[in-house]
């Protein structure tokens, strides 16, 4: 203990001390703040099933049952996980207006807040994929808009046409329009597979990939307009609608005015 | 020239003339003749012939400036540059501009001619009488006659021989034009029964890729209501022959559950309800894969044939002729999906010689 006091004022005293002291609060830290935090996440998670459960009494059980079993009128959700009910519910396709064919999308009453809720829900009921983060579905790289384009064209165009304009189905099913869709939805569109569409999981579409498409659609969107009319980017079924109206009527059109108020038309 | 406006060539003076002596006939029907004449504004007034003369050439020269506007823009304008127009919006500066000249120099000339003849040309009226086509009863009378005569004169009724023989090589004559035919190549021989899949042997069985990830797939990575696209172990892209091979060898990898499999032998030719089905349509060859996960169809985008994969992709609805053809696969050891075999029969549409 003398020997140690008596090097108490030795130069190297003061950073002993501190390393010392930086240890002992790591060391504590380690100790006690992940445990507080964690049961702070499960308190707070806890609550927000409860909440997710209590709304979708309210929205959701009349379909897919009281704990979400599903019945008659709707799927198990046990294990579709929070990605789908993000996607499902901030799209407003569910609660669903009516059954049919197909669930279109519409305007979305709940707020993100309670989306949560209801996906914590869920996502209680068994394990799914889970909502992306915004860094998941946000592209950095310029050349990931190139990348997604061949992705698309492997992946999505069949469907959703090479502009991402949607097109039509079996039965009356058909392939959403991708214009203006959040970014983050169409993420969860592919983790989730929702409706008819095929998911794309992880497994074969890594979640880079994912992101690339999502910067792909988003570009499709900004693009300009290198001229002429687009005529909705639905190929051949528009263009050739447009060709037969308007092109052959104004032919026709330009022929009666050529033939019309001659000598002999104004008699008859 | 002069201010000719002489009376007899104003419209009043002719026009209900003529008609007041058709109406006086007594037959309300009777054949009123051809109309009066009537002269335009610009055959009886100078002054407007002249302005007509002056506006198809204004329109001619319209034309001409247009088309001085297109080269010049195709020369000044950058390529790259985008500017608004309403209601287009953002729109190529140098294709909005070249269309417009080009459109409005060819639109010009148009009208200018059209004007031109309506105002200017010669208005005069040509009437052409219709005759009947038909020759009249004597000449008809004639040739039928001596078509009969002909007839007897050959015994081409009589000797049944003849005529039979005459219709048979008549018949066959066109079939050296289909001989001819041959000339277009040689026939495909068995390419098309083969795809790039037949590398395939039990023995040494051929790893399915993933498109996107350009790596084999473990039987875990296909869950149920996904949709993978898979190309034979060995293709890259970056082939010569790309695009001829994968146009065979294009495969969708779909999971049904077990249960929902109908068809017994698609079960078994499949991997715990993992499918791998040709891509390219048994119609005309469309790649196909609008695939519905819930229904299980997948939808032929070019004449919408629907193939029902739970139920070893029976057509249900459209044109195609046959089922997908669907590939035998399992896993190798590591547990990654593999293909057995080529496809037992040939994928894309029928030909004469396809089993
Ligand atoms: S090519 Fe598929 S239906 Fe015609």
């Amino acid at each position: 203990m003398k020997k140690l006091s008596a090097r108490r004022r030795h130069p190297l005293a003061a950073l002993v001390v501190l390393l010392l002291a930086l240890a002992a609060t790591g060391g504590l830290y380690a100790a006690f703040a992940p445990a507080e935090k964690a049961q702070a996440d499960t308190a707070a998670q806890s609550l927000a099933i409860d909440e997710g459960k209590k709304l979708f009494a309210v929205g959701c059980s009349s379909c897919h049952g009281l704990n979400g079993e599903g019945s008659s009128d709707g799927p198990s959700l046990v294990g579709v996980g929070s990605a789908a009910v993000d996607f499902q519910v901030a799209t407003g396709r569910m609660p669903a207006q009516q059954p049919g064919a197909q669930v279109p999308k519409k305007k979305n009453i709940y707020t993100q807040h309670e989306i949560d809720q209801l996906a914590a829900f869920v996502a209680s009921l068994g394990p799914g994929p889970v909502a992306p983060t915004e860094k998941q579905y946000t592209s950095t790289n310029p050349d990931d808009v190139a990348a997604g384009g061949e992705l698309f064209r492997t992946n999505c165009a069949q469907c959703h046409n090479f502009a991402g304009q949607g097109g039509a189905l079996t039965q009356g099913k058909y392939a959403p329009s991708l214009e203006g869709v959040e970014a983050k939805h169409i993420y969860e569109a592919m983790q989730t597979g929702p409706q008819n569409m095929p998911s794309f999981p992880d497994t074969t579409m890594p979640e880079e990939q994912k992101r690339q498409i999502v910067a792909f659609v988003r570009n499709l969107n900004e693009e300009p307009n290198p001229g002429g009319l687009t005529l909705g980017s639905l190929g051949p079924v528009t263009e050739g609608l447009f060709g037969w109206i308007f092109g052959l009527g104004v032919l026709i059109a330009v022929a009666i005015w050529v033939a019309a108020h001659t000598t002999k038309a104004r008699k008859s | 020239m002069s201010h000719d406006m002489s009376e007899d060539k104003l419209p009043e003076s002719h026009g209900s003339a003529g008609q007041h002596e058709v109406a006086s006939h007594g037959d309300p029907f009777a054949d009123p003749g051809l109309p009066a004449h009537e002269p335009r504004r610009t055959d009886i007034d100078e002054r407007a012939a002249k302005r007509a003369e002056r506006q198809v050439s204004l329109m001619f020269v319209v034309s001409m400036l247009a088309t001085v506007g297109f080269i010049a823009s195709y020369v000044a304008i950058d390529a790259d540059k985008i500017v608004y127009i309403f209601p287009l919006g953002h729109v190529s500066a140098l294709n909005f501009a070249l269309g417009l000249t080009l459109g409005v120099a060819l639109f010009c000339i148009g009208a200018g001619a059209v004007h031109w003849a309506r105002t200017l040309m010669s208005d005069h009226e040509l009437p052409a009488e219709r005759h009947p086509i038909e020759a009249d009863d004597e000449v008809r009378a004639d040739v039928i006659e001596q078509f009969k005569t002909g007839a007897a004169e050959s015994g081409f009724g009589r000797r049944k021989m003849i005529r039979n023989t005459l219709i048979g090589s008549m018949a066959l004559v066109p079939l050296s034009g289909v001989v001819l035919l041959r000339d277009l190549g040689p026939l495909p021989e068995k390419k098309l029964q083969h795809t790039g899949w037949d590398l395939a042997t039990p023995e040494h069985p051929l790893p399915l890729v993933n498109m996107n990830t350009n790596k084999p797939m473990k039987a875990e990575d296909i869950v149920v209501g996904s949709l993978t696209f898979a190309k034979p172990e060995g293709l890259e892209e970056d082939d010569e022959t790309f695009q001829q091979q994968i146009a065979k060898d294009a495969l969708m990898l779909v999971r049904i559950a077990p249960e929902n499999i109908k068809d017994k032998d698609s079960a078994e030719l499949g991997f715990e309800g993992i499918l791998a089905y040709s891509k390219i349509c048994t119609h005309v060859g469309c790649p196909i894969s609008l695939y519905e996960q819930q229904t299980h169809h997948a939808l032929c985008p070019c004449h919408q044939s629907t193939f029902d994969l739970a139920d070893g992709a029976r057509v249900i609805f459209g044109p195609a002729g046959h089922p997908l053809p669907q590939l035998k696969i399992t896993t190798n050891e590591e547990g990654f999906l593999v293909a057995t075999g080529d496809f037992a029969e040939p994928v894309g549409p029928s030909f004469w010689e396809r089993s």
